[in-house]
């Protein structure tokens, strides 16, 4: 789950070793913090947030099996 | 992955060694100096060899297919992938059980897979390459349903002579409606609305 985020992260910018993904799971969620460098915000935000959103999209699909919900903030 | 790591006088000098035992052009690899080298004092003293980490750049279709890889393994979905490389676009087809999940609810998730992959293999490069991703042929049955429905409304709105709206769907889904009422012409169809709820209505023509 946390690792989803993490490799989709590390894929996408120009400083993977400044990637950090936190992950703090509750009954119902699972809350995933993802911390970039900020020179890399934009290539993990996108133009008008498509990109967060499309990796928001496959972090849902990989928690289904879990049947949590999952948030993805970027901080 | 292919790499060696070697020495020379110069660092140009390593890094044609190494080009020569790999057998490939400079553009096809990357490498990193380890030990840059130095000519010492008149040539005698304190002379060091350079040394070089050259490692052959993958290719953009084993980039695609590993990143794939990773991300299906850390969800525990065994699956295999097929590539199809024709040219303009590659076609990356995903095969498994239980990869319904990645398609997502009307293949929003292999949407956004999809955008994620370009992203990626796209990134620093400058010959652009498309990927286009499928899974278990999900794309090309959703095709085929499509053109389906698209007929048999068109059927429906040239019987009762009124206007019938479809729903919502994206620009690739709208575009496959079309194309595929382009030749009627008892009917014509036209999108309305803005994204994401953009739809297409199919008009009768008098």
């Amino acid at each position: 789950m946390k690792e989803v985020v993490e490799i989709l992260a590390k894929a996408l910018v120009n400083q993977p070793d400044k990637v950090d993904v936190q992950m703090v799971e509750k009954e119902k969620m699972i809350l995933i913090e993802l911390r970039v460098a900020s020179e890399d915000m934009g290539r993990i935000i996108g133009k008008q947030g498509k990109i967060a959103h499309a990796i928001r999209s496959v972090a849902k699909a990989a928690a289904t099996k879990q049947r949590k919900k999952v948030i993805v903030e970027i901080i | 992955m292919d790499s060696i790591e070697i020495s020379g006088k110069t660092v140009e000098e390593a890094l044609d060694k190494a080009l020569q035992e790999l057998g490939v052009s400079k553009e096809k690899v990357e490498y990193q100096i380890i030990e840059p080298g130095s000519k010492g004092i008149w040539g005698i003293f304190g002379k060091k060899f350079a040394k070089i980490k050259v490692v052959i750049k993958p290719n953009p279709l084993q980039k695609t297919v590993q990143f794939l890889e990773d991300i299906t393994s850390v969800m525990d979905l065994p699956v295999k992938i097929n590539t199809v490389d024709e040219g303009q676009v590659v076609k990356v087809d995903i095969l498994g059980k239980d990869v319904g999940v990645l398609i997502g609810r009307r293949g929003e998730t292999l949407d956004a897979l999809q955008y994620l992959v370009n992203l990626v293999l796209n990134k620093n490069n400058e010959k652009r390459q498309k990927i286009f991703l499928d899974i278990e042929g999900y794309r090309y049955r959703r095709k085929h349903t499509l053109q389906r429905l698209a007929l048999r409304l068109a059927d429906k709105v040239r019987e009762r002579g009124r206007r019938v709206a479809l729903e919502p769907m994206n620009s690739q889904e709208r575009r496959i409606i079309h194309t595929a009422l382009q030749v009627r012409n008892d009917i014509y169809t036209v999108s309305e609305g803005e994204e994401p709820y953009r739809k297409i209505i199919i008009n009768p023509k008098r």
